[in-house]
């Protein structure tokens, strides 16, 4: 063997070394997470999916009921009320909340005193446990002491809303509480998002004499389009995941819960309370092809409006 | 935009913001307002804004009939397991995904990809009768098993450790170091700010977490902050003014730990968003 071909072996044969040593340390290092998203995530997923076709005893037994439970869901008048009150809380409360926290995150980013304060107190919402959050709401919608009806009547409003009772109240109390918790956390996406336009545009549009609005529209809401679309899909799946503020501000007994209560709150209402995981199963599954044809809808639709350079 | 604001449009802003923030620390301030409140005084008409004497029995009361040093404890030791878990984990993930080259890579990551995009609700039941079969519902343990691994973690850190330079590894290989010291010594101290960040928010989204706490562990003794609360309405239906002294018990931890740490916090939360 010549001296050439000798040291082209052990090349390759201390090639060989390194990618099997890569493969063992690749391995290694994703096995935890791979075997835990196996099991708490993957398996799951097919087992839910299983389960939607099954009556699931309390006992853990099961027998196949295929499309049984989901027969019964579209002739379930409470799960069309859910479904209704989950898209409604998802299509009012979102734009809001963005547009809310655009409008906060761009006033932020300017030359202002106080910037610190006002970020902390914005995004205060966002630290409280949602239980804590929902018991004061609720105490500040409480019809007789509420301090929100108290408001309204000190503005000249007649100030006796049902804001917990009233069936066609409810959602929108729902609602104003779920943009008063995102607003902050939006804000902050966003706010960051700001920051990263460069200054040198801002600078040429005012010698072009571009005015405040006019720069707005032509530099900060284009060059802002990657992070609304981020805090767009984010925020629809997790509004269409509602549960802790309705579970917390209205209680099981109330009249009024068949107006407010999300899929979720179904889910969890059947699965955990009534015990049918199968019905229960059925329910998410609606919900995860819900979140899925929307979100594919939004990933479609942003080649429209999000700028990407 | 970035020249200063004429002071006609800073009085504008500052209006604006004003409002904002006082929409924002209203229910906060009307909650420890109303927590040192007779029972009287909180259904007064029209609403009484300061308690005459801050009644400090409402905490009594309330940290007497629920067990508060256990939800702490329990709350406590959720969010270690989960952040001490998840981190490594995730950690050692993103390094194998992003520096390293080996079969079952790209499959790995897919999967990674998904889970992210599929709705929480979807594995908890299966979750919830796995721990049933393990024999630890109503365990602090359960509490942790859910947050254990972390596919969001994973694609956070993944993107920091592809900003680190791959040259470092050549260097460190040439001098006999193994991959796994390599990870450990060189490239996990520098990933330091991801890890913080994916540290803060995985401990916040846990201490609010409801649902799981809520199923699993039912007896009270095992609950965490966010489920525990929950019970107090049970026990003190209209009572408001123990009602917001038992919020204020559960929300001031994470309160004043955000308000010495805001900076991390804030920034933390932004980078986990957006790009």
């Amino acid at each position: 063997m010549s001296i050439q071909s000798r040291a082209k072996s052990k090349n390759i044969s201390h090639g060989n070394r390194e990618k099997r040593s890569m493969m063992f340390w690749g391995w290694m290092l994703i096995a935890p997470t791979l075997i835990g998203l196996l099991i708490l995530n993957i398996i799951p997923v097919i087992q839910t999916l299983i389960m939607s076709f099954q009556n699931v005893s309390t006992f853990g037994e099961s027998t196949w009921v295929f499309f049984d439970n989901y027969k019964r869901l579209f002739e379930d008048p409470k799960f069309w009320l859910s479904l209704k009150n989950t898209l409604l809380y998802g299509i009012i409360q979102v734009p809001i909340t963005v547009a809310l926290s655009t409008l906060a995150a761009v006033l932020l980013n300017q030359k202002i005193k106080g910037v610190e304060v006002y970020r902390v107190i914005y995004f205060l919402p966002m630290i409280a446990a949602p239980a804590a959050v929902a018991m004061v709401w609720r105490w500040m919608y409480s019809s007789d002491y509420g301090l929100i009806n108290s408001f309204l009547k000190f503005l000249g409003f007649s100030g006796n809303i049902e804001w917990l009772y009233n069936p066609q109240v409810v959602i929108w109390s729902l609602i104003i509480v779920g943009i008063w918790s995102n607003v902050g956390y939006n804000m902050i996406l966003l706010l960051s998002g700001l920051q990263e336009i460069p200054k040198s545009y801002y600078e040429a549009a005012d010698l072009d004499g571009a005015g405040t609005v006019q720069q707005f529209f032509k530099i900060t809401l284009p060059l802002l389009t990657p992070q609304l679309f981020f805090v767009l899909v984010t925020s629809i799946i997790s509004a269409f995941q509602v549960f802790d503020l309705i579970f917390v501000m209205f209680e099981a007994t109330n009249p009024a819960l068949s107006k407010v209560q999300s899929l979720v709150y179904q889910f969890y209402n059947e699965t955990f309370i009534l015990d049918d995981k199968g019905y229960g199963a059925a329910i998410v599954i609606i919900l995860v092809v819900l979140i899925m044809i929307v979100t594919v809808i939004q990933l479609i639709g942003q080649k429209k409006w999000v700028n990407y350079d | 935009m970035f020249k200063e604001p004429t002071n006609k449009s800073k009085v504008f802003i500052h209006i604006t913001l004003i409002i904002g923030a006082i929409a924002m620390i209203t229910p906060f301030i009307w909650m420890i307002l109303t927590s040192g409140k007779t029972q009287a005084e909180s259904t007064m008409i029209p609403p009484q804004i300061f308690p005459e004497n801050f009644q400090w029995e409402n905490y009594k009361n309330v940290w007497g009939a629920l067990p508060f040093i256990k939800f702490y404890w329990n709350t406590g030791v959720m969010i270690a397991g989960r952040v001490l878990f998840s981190t490594l984990f995730s950690a050692m993930a993103a390094f194998a995904v992003a520096k390293l080259e080996f079969p079952g890579k790209n499959i790995f990551f897919m999967l990674v990809l998904t889970q992210m995009m599929i709705p929480a609700q979807i594995f908890i039941t299966p979750q919830y009768l796995l721990v049933q079969n393990m024999g630890l519902l109503n365990t602090t343990t359960a509490l942790i098993i859910p947050g254990i691994v972390s596919a969001f973690g994973t694609f956070l850190l993944r993107q920091f450790f592809l900003q680190l330079p791959d040259d470092m590894m050549e260097a460190a290989k040439v001098d006999g170091a193994s991959i796994g010291e390599i990870f450990f010594k060189i490239y996990l101290p520098l990933a330091r700010s991801g890890l913080v960040s994916l540290g803060i928010f995985t401990a916040l989204f846990a201490y609010k977490d409801l649902m799981w706490p809520l199923i699993a562990n039912i007896s009270q003794d095992k609950m965490s902050l966010s489920a525990g609360i929950t019970t107090l309405q049970g026990q003190f239906t209209t009572n408001y003014p123990e009602l917001m002294a038992g919020s204020v018990i559960s929300i001031a931890p994470m309160v004043i730990l955000y308000i010495i740490f805001q900076k991390q916090f804030i920034e933390g939360i932004a980078s986990t968003g957006g790009k």
